[in-house]
């Protein structure tokens, strides 16, 4: 059984208080003396050529410092290297409703808005395309010049023996799903400001500052580099408080870029945050996606091939569009023993906002469609749906058949504990009329075993120094977004030190102070920082060990650091224990929560430690006369400070850089999807069905999650749950509805992220199998669980009314028309000539700020034009 | 625009301002007062990130015009810690994962404050009836509704200051 003091425990995270008090700051709380504000001009248009730019009249209004256009940074970038396709501000041309053309930098907001509309952009107006499968068919008129058919990128993969394995199959079932377009709409809209100093010689132009909403600290120095031509040494990024990300700020997004360009021309500090509506435009959320599946199975369960065809509707951009596509084909494995495989995936390019990196990124849409058919496979061989995955379990330690490497695999007691809790076998198919359960599974990756800038530095280092008054400091450059990285970085230091958990500080996320780290996305933080964090730690604790043997007349190996004490092993029984203390049993789920054990740890112990670390300070030689006898222990505190007498500072540093065995295989394509581990997640949804209005309403989902180990159970049940429920709401309401280009519903009412009202209960159910590489045994919580949610609720219809929805979200309208399809007895594909851009709802208030003319023609290419 | 001198009653202080007539009281909190704890999280009222207590009752600060507040007992999330402690709810939101990543927080503090002080022991269906004036994205509301049953046992037992006994799991 596990005994540790720190991990494990349901600790609140270290920065609650700055969140519940109003005090934390995040980047939109921030000013400086003569701040500006930036505001920025959007196109109207889809797409165009700009003919040319007018600024003089703007230039002349009272309060504009600056504005800034694409001529003032023309170099281009993108976050992978393989897509360096954006300009911070256009240059020749626009690609969607929202691309950015100029920015204002003015004393305050209401100037900088009064200006925008006093610049004049000329445009050619181009055709567009907004519908991926008619984009492919483009000859001319190309998004981009060098992407011929609009097509940003495809695969093609083939494992094993496809055609092989459907002959084996005693049922095939195909079909197309559709995933309609879904977006981050994290709390905080992102947000920028950026200063330069002067040089102190020459009075130049000198060294930028930003302080921005961002998840990758290090992505956004290296991008602001290139984009301004500056040394990366002369840009420092300070990740403030961020309000959620969820893949939305895991890469650059314009603002971040432009607030330094205007900062740059205005020679001040320059402050752009988004409103909503801009957040919509920025956007980088999952791609709408079809996916043609194919599914062969034995008439036991057994698969034996799976064909998917996939094609991504990305966008303007390519943002995180190749890595996007190749996640949706290689987590095709690892969850199932799948022996032959073949996948042909599209990245498309439209003219809409670039789609990006969102939570599950590329495994979410692909799943549902999967885990639907499977529900089909096991309804028409009359298996259980529990049971059919049962027959498809790996055997790990494996390899998959596209070269993913699976150590710990805890999905069977997943599927377990989910069938034990909602009462699957009883209840399921027996719950009335119009009430249902349902069943999936998913997994995610914890972080890519490849980073997207190619080298072999580790992915993520961490530095711990110790200082004589017993503080730890952790310097680390892993993001905390909300998710928990700071208190889950403290909580490995704290437990490897046997320290308090109060002595450890951590700075987090400053490119001047904290080494490289990859940052906060792919699930990466808890099994790369956590391990580097580890790693710093036991270095540290060596450097303290040596020193406190001596003292204590043993071997470093002997002692045990734990509850801010450092004892002999055998010593153990005869060392006092602080009152209030966790005596260390295994911590029960209905144990209280909060800081009480904590901080009446704290205060008595640091009162103890801190009169005795003087006693040390002052009068250090007389001490150590006394010490010559060997003690049986010596406090935290004490040893440090021994430790400091003998090493000097005490420093060390950890880093983590995912091992070759879990890199994955050599095709093309083959360094995404490879991870040093996987989580698993299963889930079962309760859901009842409303026959006459089509409106589903979920009622319970319970979702079993292997996280490897918790490490602080509260985060995790926090992340797992967060995740059900933001897959609740792709799956029954979120999504984003375009016209001619325009974004229909840029707003959080009209997008409907799902309000308390509307939120199921979720039960949480942690389980453990401890992975033999991650810190402690953890693996990933935030992203794996909320692929399962989507076909759970889609299965549980199935369940509760026999109909099988093939397009996400769930609305009432397709409900309702699948509903009358199955009574008319006549299938009916809903996804046949229906206009994919046609909207189901229109805004009811407000409009595009920017938007002063109607939509531009319909592309004679575009489909729906004909009718 | 010519300005006008107002005075703003905010967390028991009187503020005299000098601000023009279409100021929203949002910003003219986090821009004039540096009271920056109230969010912007939406264009369109539809968040409730920046929601305050205008004499008791949770108002979209975004909505509101500050000339208008004038004479009004306003309370932000600044002036919800009681004594320099955390008050009940603000400790049970960090101990049971209410709050990840904060942004909403404040807003939710605001209007959980007045349900608990209208409704002293809210049944779950109320707590979600209350909730759903705000929006959050990152916890699915779940730990919301523990963390506010714990204030509210916190609160019953007198115990908000006395760390010996923190809330139980029901
Ligand atoms: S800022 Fe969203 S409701 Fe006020
Ligand atoms: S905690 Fe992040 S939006 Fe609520």
């Amino acid at each position: 059984m596990s005994d540790f003091s720190v991990v494990g425990k349901p600790i609140p995270m270290i920065d609650a208080a700055a969140k519940t008090t109003g005090a934390g700051k995040y980047t939109d709380d921030l000013s400086l003396p003569g701040l500006l504000i930036g505001k920025i001009l959007h196109s109207p248009h889809p797409h165009a050529r700009i003919r040319h730019i007018d600024i003089s009249r703007a230039l002349e209004l009272d309060g504009v410092v600056a504005v800034v256009t694409g001529a003032d940074a023309p170099n281009p970038y993108g976050i992978l290297p393989v897509g360096h396709d954006e300009h911070a501000l256009a240059l020749d041309k626009v690609r969607y409703v929202g691309d950015n053309l100029a920015c204002v930098a003015a004393e305050d907001s209401r100037a900088a808005e009064r200006a925008l509309e006093l610049i004049d952009v000329d445009y050619d107006i181009l055709p567009a395309y907004f519908d991926p499968e008619e984009s492919m068919k483009a000859e001319r008129d190309l998004i981009h010049e060098n992407k011929p058919h609009n097509l940003e990128k495809d695969y093609h993969h083939v494992f094993g023996n496809p055609a092989q394995g459907f002959a084996q199959a005693d049922c095939t079932v195909e079909g197309r799903f559709i995933a309609n377009e879904v977006t981050h709409a994290a709390m905080e809209p992102h947000s920028t400001l950026a200063t330069f100093d002067l040089d102190p010689v020459t009075g130049n132009i000198g060294r930028l500052t930003v302080w921005s909403s961002t998840q990758v600290p290090y992505y956004l120095q290296h991008k602001l580099s290139l984009v301004l031509d500056l040394p990366m040494s002369q840009i420092r990024v300070i990740k403030p408080l961020v309000g959620g990300g969820f893949g939305g700020k895991s890469e650059v997004i314009p603002l971040e870029i432009i607030a330094a360009i205007a900062a740059r021309k205005a020679r001040r500090p320059v402050k752009i945050t988004y409103t909503r509506e801009e957040v919509c435009w920025a956007h980088r959320g999952r791609p709408r996606t079809i996916i043609d599946l194919k599914t062969g199975a034995t008439s036991d369960g057994r698969l034996t091939a799976v064909e998917a065809r996939v094609i991504q509707d990305g966008g303007a951009y390519c943002s995180y569009g190749v890595v996007t596509i190749l996640y949706s084909g290689a987590l095709l494995g690892a969850l199932y023993d799948i022996a032959n495989l073949q996948y042909d995936g599209y990245r498309v390019l439209t003219n809409k906002p670039a789609c990006g990196a969102m939570r599950g990124h590329g495994t979410v849409n692909v799943r549902f469609a999967f885990e639907s058919q499977l529900d089909e496979i096991a309804a028409k061989l009359n298996l259980d749906p529990a049971e059919i995955r049962r027959q498809n379990l790996l055997r790990p330690p494996a390899i998959t058949v596209n070269g993913l490497r699976v150590q710990s695999y805890g999905l069977p007691e997943c599927i377990e504990k989910v069938v034990e809790r909602s009462g699957w076998a009883e209840r399921k198919g027996r719950l009335g009329k119009g009430r249902g359960l349902g069943l999936a599974c998913s997994h995610y990756v914890s972080g890519a075993a490849n980073s997207i800038i190619r080298s072999d530095m580790p992915h993520s280092t961490v530095n711990i120094k110790i200082d004589r008054d017993g503080g730890v400091v952790v310097y680390t450059g892993a993001s905390e977004i909300g998710q928990g990285s700071d208190t889950m970085t403290s909580q490995i230091a704290a437990e490897v030190l046997g320290c308090l958990l109060s002595r450890v500080k951590v700075v987090a996320a400053d490119t001047d102070l904290t080494p490289i780290d990859i940052g906060s996305y792919s699930s990466r933080v808890t099994f790369m920082a956590g391990n580097a964090t580890l790693r710093a730690a036991q270095e540290v604790k060596r450097q303290i060990a040596s020193a406190a043997a001596q003292k204590m007349g043993c071997a470093p190996e002997e002692l045990i650091f734990r509850d801010d004490l450092v004892f002999r092993r055998d010593a153990q029984r005869g060392v006092p224990r602080l009152e209030g203390e966790p005596s260390g049993e295994n911590p029960s789920r209905q144990r209280s929560r909060g800081r009480t054990h904590e901080q009446a740890n704290t205060s008595q112990a640091s009162v103890a430690g801190r009169v005795e670390g003087q006693i040390l300070r002052g009068s250090l030689q007389q001490k150590r006369k006394e010490d010559l006898t060997p003690k049986d222990f010596m406090t935290f505190e004490e040893a440090v400070v021994a430790a400091i007498d003998f090493h000097g500072a005490l420093t060390g540093t950890g880093s983590y850089a995912p091992p070759a065995a879990a890199r994955g295989g050599k095709y093309k394509g083959a360094g995404v999807g490879p991870s040093p581990a996987y989580s698993y997640s299963a889930q079962v949804a309760e859901v009842s069905v409303d026959e006459e209005t089509g409106q589903v309403t979920v009622h319970k989902v319970w979702a079993a999650h292997d996280c490897g180990r918790a490490l602080n159970p509260v985060a995790v049940e926090g992340q797992v749950i967060g995740s059900v429920w933001m897959g609740m709401g792709q799956a029954l309401t979120e999504e984003m509805i375009w016209k001619d280009g325009l974004l229909m519903n840029p707003g959080l009412l009209e997008y409907r992220s799902p309000s308390a009202a509307e939120s199921p209960q979720v039960e949480a159910i942690i389980v453990e199998s401890v992975d033999p590489e991650g810190p402690f045994g953890a693996k990933e919580c935030s992203e794996g669980a909320l692929a399962a949610t989507i076909p759970a609720i889609s299965n549980a219809i199935y369940d509760a009314v026999g109909i099988r929805l093939h397009e996400a979200p769930f609305s009432p309208e397709r409900v309702l028309a699948a509903l009358r399809a199955k009574k008319a007895a006549k299938p009916l594909n809903l996804t046949e000539g229906v206009d994919p851009t046609r909207p189901t709802r229109f805004r009811e208030h407000g409009g595009a700020l920017c938007f002063k003319q109607k939509g531009p023609e319909r592309h004679e290419l575009d489909a729906s034009r004909a009718r | 625009m010519t300005k006008q001198l107002v005075a703003l009653r905010v967390n028991r202080r009187l503020h005299e301002l000098a601000i023009e007539s279409s100021w929203l009281l949002l910003d003219t909190l986090r821009e004039q007062l540096q009271l920056t704890g109230s969010k912007r999280g939406c264009d369109d009222s539809s968040c409730g990130a920046c929601t305050v207590l205008v004499d008791g009752i949770p108002m979209l600060a975004c909505t509101l015009l500050a000339a208008s507040c004038e004479g009004r007992e306003i309370t932000t999330i600044e002036g919800v810690t009681e004594h320099g402690a955390l008050a009940a709810i603000q400790k049970a939101y960090g101990d049971w994962g209410g709050a990840q990543c904060g942004f909403c927080t404040p807003g939710f503090i605001m209007t959980v404050k007045h349900l608990l002080a209208t409704t002293p022991k809210p049944s779950e269906e109320k707590i979600r009836e209350a909730l759903s004036s705000n929006l959050c994205r990152c916890t699915g509301y779940s730990q919301m509704y523990e963390a506010i049953k714990a204030a509210v046992e916190a609160e019953q037992k007198g115990l908000a200051g006395d760390e010996k006994n923190a809330p139980s799991r029901t």
